[in-house]
């Protein structure tokens, strides 16, 4: 936190003067369990992409084609919504976690 | 030129403002304010304010409101008074911490239970440490007074806090007094415009405010907020010899009344001023060397200021319109008294009076001279 803006230096207020700013604020570190995406169940009625409250649903050409796991809490509502039940949460400690993806927090990782 | 009018301290505060015309006042009816905000919306109501008026559900609404607009860029005041206060706590901290420069008179009054609508200063007291500026009035002038510069006090780009003027529930706010208005035109040319730092509704420049604030910058933020405090004493200082300009009535920190040569001074805030002040004349004339300090800026706590200017006296005797219920004595002996450490060798005594509006006769006042020992000592109470 040494490297972090002082009082003198910041805006007051707690503004931040920045729009779109959230994306660089990290959440994906929240997450106790990862939600991965079983394609070959998928039938790509992008529910989860409806109901995401992060945004963190990627599609490609009308597809779920993974997640942004930068900012996914790993709220599972993605995975309780699945008609198809093709998602499940994995604990990050159970083989999930950042070996098996790419980013601070396993980023572009398609799971 | 000043016009000359008899006004109640509510109808006086009404007429600030009018002349300051806010953009917004969001508020609720609560005893003893009511009076302040129903003449104020007789004057929306005649056209003679272009102010947005809205009749929130509650005073918590009240406060949401205003720091919703105050963000947004308008210019926004409310007020309230005790329990209202109370319900608005939760967002009377927002306003500070988001440097929203509101300004919301307190009509002091005591907080429940038991239930009572009559004057102390448990409210304010109550909310100190909020972040907000605090300006105590000792009569409906001073009430009229303290509202013009609180608006420029709070906007001054060194400061962006709010700030709460105040003044005694009844004693002052329901009482005709004589009290000189300034002209229209020139209360408004030392008003000005509000110039907002990053309004929400510069839709050219998108803000975010209110984000969420962790281990990472909210410690920094209250320095920030601290650091504006400190700053606003300078300017407090700057709009009350601006105003005594333009009025012939400058404003400080404090009124020191005989305190030069005083032996003991009392110190006080609000409306018992105006009694020990006389009472103090009548020990002079009996060759007492007495004196009162009455405080007008309770934050921030001019500290140095006031051992400077009282330090030097054998006995001072702070009166506290407020019950600590065991603290080191009411909020303002416990500062005084703090704010004396180190600095001078006078016994501090400690005084509580006047709570639920209890009146602070003559008598009472010149038994206040007298008093010795720590204290804190129930001045006009019966065991």
């Amino acid at each position: 936190m040494a490297d972090e803006k002082g009082s003198r230096e910041l805006p007051p207020g707690g503004l931040i003067l920045e729009a779109g700013n959230a994306v660089k604020y990290l959440t994906g570190g929240w997450r106790t369990y990862r939600p991965r995406v079983d394609k070959g169940k998928c039938i790509d009625c992008l529910q989860c992409w409806l109901l995401c409250p992060d945004c963190c649903i990627d599609v490609e050409e009308g597809t779920m084609a993974g997640y942004d796991y930068d900012h996914c809490k790993g709220c599972g509502i993605c995975a309780h919504i699945c008609p198809v039940k093709a998602i499940e949460m994995v604990l990050e400690t159970e083989g999930a976690g950042p070996a098996d993806a790419k980013g601070r927090f396993g980023s572009k990782k398609k799971a | 030129m000043n016009k000359i009018v008899a006004l109640t301290g509510n109808e006086a505060a009404a007429e600030a403002m009018r002349q300051v015309d806010p953009d917004v006042v969001p508020a609720y009816p609560i005893t003893p304010q009511t009076e302040l905000m129903h003449r104020f919306t007789e004057f929306v109501a005649d056209g003679l304010v272009k102010t947005e008026m809205i009749l929130v559900e509650s005073e918590h609404s009240a406060m949401s409101a205003a720091v919703g607009a105050c963000a947004a860029g308008a210019r926004v005041m409310t007020a309230t008074s005790a329990n209202g206060l109370a319900l608005m706590w939760e967002i009377v901290y927002v306003a500070a911490s988001l440097r929203l420069p509101v300004v919301m008179t307190v009509v002091n009054r005591a907080l429940s239970g038991p239930i009572n609508i009559h004057c102390d200063h448990s409210d304010t007291m109550g909310c100190r440490d909020s972040g907000w500026i605090q300006l105590y009035g000792e009569n409906p002038q001073e009430a009229y007074d303290n509202i013009l510069q609180a608006v420029r006090i709070a906007e001054h780009p060194d400061v962006l806090l709010p700030v709460m003027p105040t003044y005694d529930g009844f004693i002052i706010s329901h009482t005709i007094e004589r009290l000189e208005i300034v002209e229209d035109a020139e209360a408004r040319r030392f008003i000005g415009k509000r110039k907002p730092l990053h309004p929400l509704l510069d839709v050219a420049h998108p803000v975010t405010y209110g984000p969420l604030d962790l281990q990472d910058y909210y410690f920094e933020h209250k320095k920030q907020q601290a650091d504006a405090m400190v700053r606003a004493k300078e300017v407090v200082r700057a709009v009350g010899r601006e105003y005594g300009a333009l009025t012939g009535r400058e404003y400080g920190f404090f009124d020191a009344h005989r305190t030069g040569d005083a032996e003991t001074v009392a110190v006080c805030l609000g409306s018992a001023a105006g009694t020990m002040k006389a009472v103090a004349d009548t020990l002079r004339a009996e060759g007492r060397k007495v004196g009162v300090l009455k405080l007008r800026m309770f934050r921030p706590f001019p500290a140095d200021e006031i051992a400077a200017a009282i330090g030097r006296a054998k006995r001072i005797v702070v009166l506290d319109r407020a019950e600590g219920f065991n603290a080191v004595g009411g909020p303002l002996g416990a500062e005084v008294k703090a704010a004396l450490y180190g600095k001078s060798s006078a016994e501090v005594v400690n005084c509580i009076y006047g709570l639920g509006g209890r009146d602070l006769s003559p008598d009472l006042a010149r038994a206040a001279f007298e008093l010795t020992g720590a204290g804190p000592v129930h001045l006009g109470v019966r065991e």
